[in-house]
């Protein structure tokens, strides 16, 4: 049964435009799943090879701005940000693993946080290439409908989670989970600590891009402001997958569902509405205490907590 | 023929203190050579210069005549040493079995290959019971020894083995050196860092002995066990070393 889980989940999934969802309801889904990229991403280079990064919104805002630019300076569809992203993310990857990956622990992930900021900056600078401020609007919309671009966020999320899965059983996972464990030990084990570190990165940074790219398409709109996001992206990131289980398979997906959802329910409230960040913090105290390996990490603690799923 | 390890000279300095001073030997292929000195002698730092996480300060160190400091302790690895660390670090939230597996990539061309070389190994080092444990709550004695099978599953020649069975009670020891006797019996070349005169007496073909980063003393356990100067640097410090 739980072998077939994610085919039959798939499944459902692609039946669910026809299920009469309203538009908003479609809007949240979408938003849940390209945050599942996102969270999937970011815990393979943070949860498996255990370099944290802060610092996510420099690989999302950059995969928003390949696809923003590519349709405000040269004329062609944004959709093209797609496959272009993973080149131009791959390169980013490249430059900023040379720079953070030589420090461990806290210090990188405090590069990591600067590049990203470094990159808002830059972007909202380098006016005559992105407008600055301002922001890349996409005048022509490809849908009005939500279908399609939720099909094609699902299939980004899927490619995201086989790919994942594939590596973390493979070769490469045994060997991002190693040099969390103990960098040393890792390095004196014959495992180049710093071309698996810098893998790690690459991939997570291109499929990070990937769901920048098609949040321009989808959104229709960007500025640096809201796509290099220190707390609404980099921070949100890290928080969905804490929630949802660090290191585990499903757990950025539930985590991502988790906080989308708390995210509108926030917002919707009167006054306290505008408080969502120290809500979030709260909340990411909270789980730290209580459920130290996420939702998804600690299931049999909540089942048990809940009066069922008796200890077998 | 030209010996598998050649230490020429080599020194190593942190600020003002020179952890290793001018320290030259050999070890030659098949043999046990015991490296033994009291507490703070420079041993474990020798290792980490021999291995690559230090350079040496001074001097060089050949591996099958090919000069290996300065390079990074996975090219070193890769070349054919494998060591064990005295302060162990097991990869502690992965299973034993998943340890010894990620060691065994080096040289597999597949997952499976490297399984099965790996439950091999947890079989000549007695931890087969203990496979799909997570690393993190075995006892230390079987840390020890998973510090030992990890090593071996790089498939090396020669093996550094830094202080094992330091805190093992007798059972454990007993099992630990059959495992070192077997090591040597597959041709793999081991110098090891120990404590237990007894012990290291008994498996070592010849033993060097450092003291305040020196080398003081070097030759069959019978012949350094005699030497003036190493009783001296034994009688000298605490009565337990
Ligand atoms: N990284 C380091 N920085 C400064 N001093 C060190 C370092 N590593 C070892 N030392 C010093 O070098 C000396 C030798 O230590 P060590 O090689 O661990 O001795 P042994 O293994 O023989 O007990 C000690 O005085 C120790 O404090
Ligand atoms: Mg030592």
């Amino acid at each position: 049964m739980k072998r077939y889980a994610p085919y039959i989940i798939v499944v459902l999934l692609a039946l669910l435009p026809f299920s009469g969802l309203s538009t908003y309801m479609m809007h949240i889904i979408i938003l849940m799943i390209m945050w599942s990229v996102i969270g999937m991403a970011w815990n393979l280079l943070g949860g498996y090879c255990g370099q944290v990064s802060f610092g996510h919104a420099a690989f999302f805002g950059v995969g928003a701005y390949t696809a923003g630019i590519l349709y405000f300076k040269l004329g062609i569809s944004a959709w093209w940000g797609i496959p272009l992203s993973v080149v131009v993310l791959a390169l980013e990857a490249l430059v900023i693993g040379f720079i953070c990956l030589r420090l461990r622990g806290p210090f990188f992930a405090l590069a990591t946080l600067a590049m990203g900021e470094v990159l808002r900056v830059t972007a909202e600078n380098l006016r005559d290439f992105t407008q600055g401020t301002l922001g890349i609007l996409i005048k022509e919309r490809t849908w009005v409908e939500k279908t399609w671009y939720y099909y094609i966020i699902l299939a980004i999320a899927v490619l995201t989670y086989i790919v994942v899965k594939k590596i973390i059983e493979s070769k490469l996972g045994y060997y991002f989970v190693a040099i969390r464990e103990d960098q040393d030990a890792a390095e004196s084990l014959g495992i180049n600590t710093t071309l698996y570190k810098t893998i790690a990165l690459v991939i997570s940074a291109v499929l990070t891009g990937l769901a920048g790219a098609f949040y321009t398409n989808y959104m229709g709109y960007i500025d640096p402001e809201v796509v290099f996001a220190l707390h609404d992206i980099s921070i949100i990131t890290i928080m969905i997958v804490m929630v949802g289980g660090v290191a585990t398979y499903w757990g950025p997906v539930v985590g991502a569902g988790i906080m989308v959802v708390l995210a509108e329910w926030i917002r919707s409230l009167p006054r306290i509405g505008t408080a969502h960040q120290t809500l979030f913090g709260v909340l990411l105290i909270l789980i730290i205490i209580f459920l130290p390996n996420g939702v998804v990490g600690d299931f049999s603690k909540i089942k048990r907590a809940l009066g069922f799923g008796r200890k077998v | 023929m030209t010996p598998l390890l050649e230490i020429k000279r080599v020194s190593r300095f942190f600020g003002g203190l020179a952890a290793v001073m001018d320290v030259s030997f050999n070890v030659n292929k098949g043999e046990i050579v015991g490296l033994i000195g009291p507490n703070g002698a420079g041993k474990t730092t020798l290792f980490n210069v021999i291995n690559g996480f230090y350079k040496p300060s001074r001097g060089d160190i050949l591996f099958k005549g090919q000069r290996i400091s300065g390079l990074k302790p996975h090219r070193i690895c890769r070349l054919g040493i494998a060591r064990t660390f005295q302060v162990v670090k097991p990869l502690q939230r992965m299973t034993v079995l998943d340890n010894v597996v990620a060691s065994a990539f080096l040289r597999s061309d597949s997952k499976r290959e490297a399984v099965k070389k790996a439950e091999e190994i947890l079989e000549f080092t007695g931890l087969s019971s203990e496979k799909d444990k997570i690393s993190k709550g075995l006892p230390l004695g079987m840390r020890k020894r998973l510090e030992i099978a990890r090593a071996l599953a790089t498939e090396p020649e020669l093996l550094l083995l830094d202080e094992s069975f330091a805190g093992l009670n007798p059972t454990e020891l007993v099992q630990s050196i059959e495992v070192i006797k077997k090591i040597k019996e597959r041709g793999i070349t081991i110098l090891i860092i120990e404590h237990h005169m007894k012990v290291i007496m008994s498996i070592s073909d010849r033993v060097v002995v450092l003291n305040y980063g020196e080398k003081i003393a070097e030759g069959t356990p019978e012949e350094v066990s005699r030497d003036p100067l190493v009783i001296e640097a034994y009688l000298g410090e605490a009565p337990a070393a």
